[in-house]
């Protein structure tokens, strides 16, 4: 059987550096630090290149690396800023609820189903613009559970937090995700902006 | 009886496991008679789904996103796997 073509390392930055930049921008939201994540991809990618099986195609691979570093970073970001007690209040906005926990101001209607959402790049800017407004742990845990698809246990472990404490943290990030969208977009769209 | 404040909580909950019989019973009466909080479900499930396919098709090269390495990156990245 003939062996894989070996990786070329030298046509790796051409074929896959923009492909991988973008993968790590959606999960980092900063440019500098996803810079220097493909990076570190390509070296240590470079140095495991003898393991590189053939079985899976080039990018894969490539992509499979990068995850590990995307995690690594979460970590070190979790390690330096660790939760405060702030970050595990329940509600970060009170006014949402009066006294007996009924809704001041509900979700207001947005307007059917719009599900081609994904497809609108300037969605897709706001959605970044919203997730960057969240406290760093916050928008990680969220990127973690909904961009990345992980469960709630390997999170924990990244973000060395408590399951019940991940809980808190996700409630609050899609709380005020959901608020930022709809003040800054589903409103708009529906003409409730004064 | 579960609060609106509650129901949110244990909507974004069920988003992450399963929850006990009681409590699932309990989100999904309140639902029955609550307009704001099924809306807030469906809008939580509207952001999973954006979310998920917006990374589907990012990852899948057919990216929204236009942003790219800077020719400064991929030069200094080329010169480092050149020379490791």
């Amino acid at each position: 059987m003939a062996k894989p073509a070996n990786p070329d390392p030298s046509e790796w930055v051409d074929r896959y550096g923009d492909y991988l930049f973008r993968y790590a921008m959606l999960r980092l939201r900063d440019r500098s630090a996803a810079e220097d994540l493909v990076q570190e991809t390509f070296l240590s990618a470079l140095s495991a290149r003898d393991s590189f099986s053939g079985n899976s195609s080039e990018s894969t691979w490539l992509v499979g690396i990068l995850k590990h570093k995307i995690a690594d970073h979460f970590r070190r970001q979790a390690r330096e800023a660790p939760l405060v007690d702030n970050d595990l209040r329940e509600h970060p906005d009170p006014s949402s609820f009066d006294r007996s926990g009924h809704w001041t101001t509900g979700p207001t209607d947005w307007g059917g189903n719009p599900a081609d959402l994904y497809r609108e790049k300037k969605f897709l800017d706001q959605f970044m613009e919203c997730l960057s407004g969240l406290s760093p742990n916050h928008a990680n845990a969220f990127t973690l559970r909904e961009i990345e698809g992980s469960d709630t246990v390997e999170i924990c472990k990244v973000l060395n937090v408590s399951e019940t404490n991940l809980w808190v943290i996700l409630h609050r990030a899609r709380m005020q995700l959901r608020r930022c969208l709809e003040t800054r977009w589903f409103d708009r769209k529906t003409g409730k902006e004064p | 009886m579960l609060s609106c404040k509650d129901v949110t909580r244990l909507l974004s909950e069920s988003m992450d496991r399963s929850l006990p019989l009681g409590k699932r019973v309990g989100v999904r009466l309140h639902l029955l008679i609550c307009t704001f909080c099924a809306r807030y479900e469906r809008q939580l499930l509207l952001i999973r789904e954006t979310v998920r396919r917006l990374a589907a098709i990012d990852d899948a090269c057919g990216s929204l996103a236009e942003e790219s390495l800077s020719e400064k990156a991929k030069e200094r990245i080329r010169i480092s796997l050149a020379t490791p």
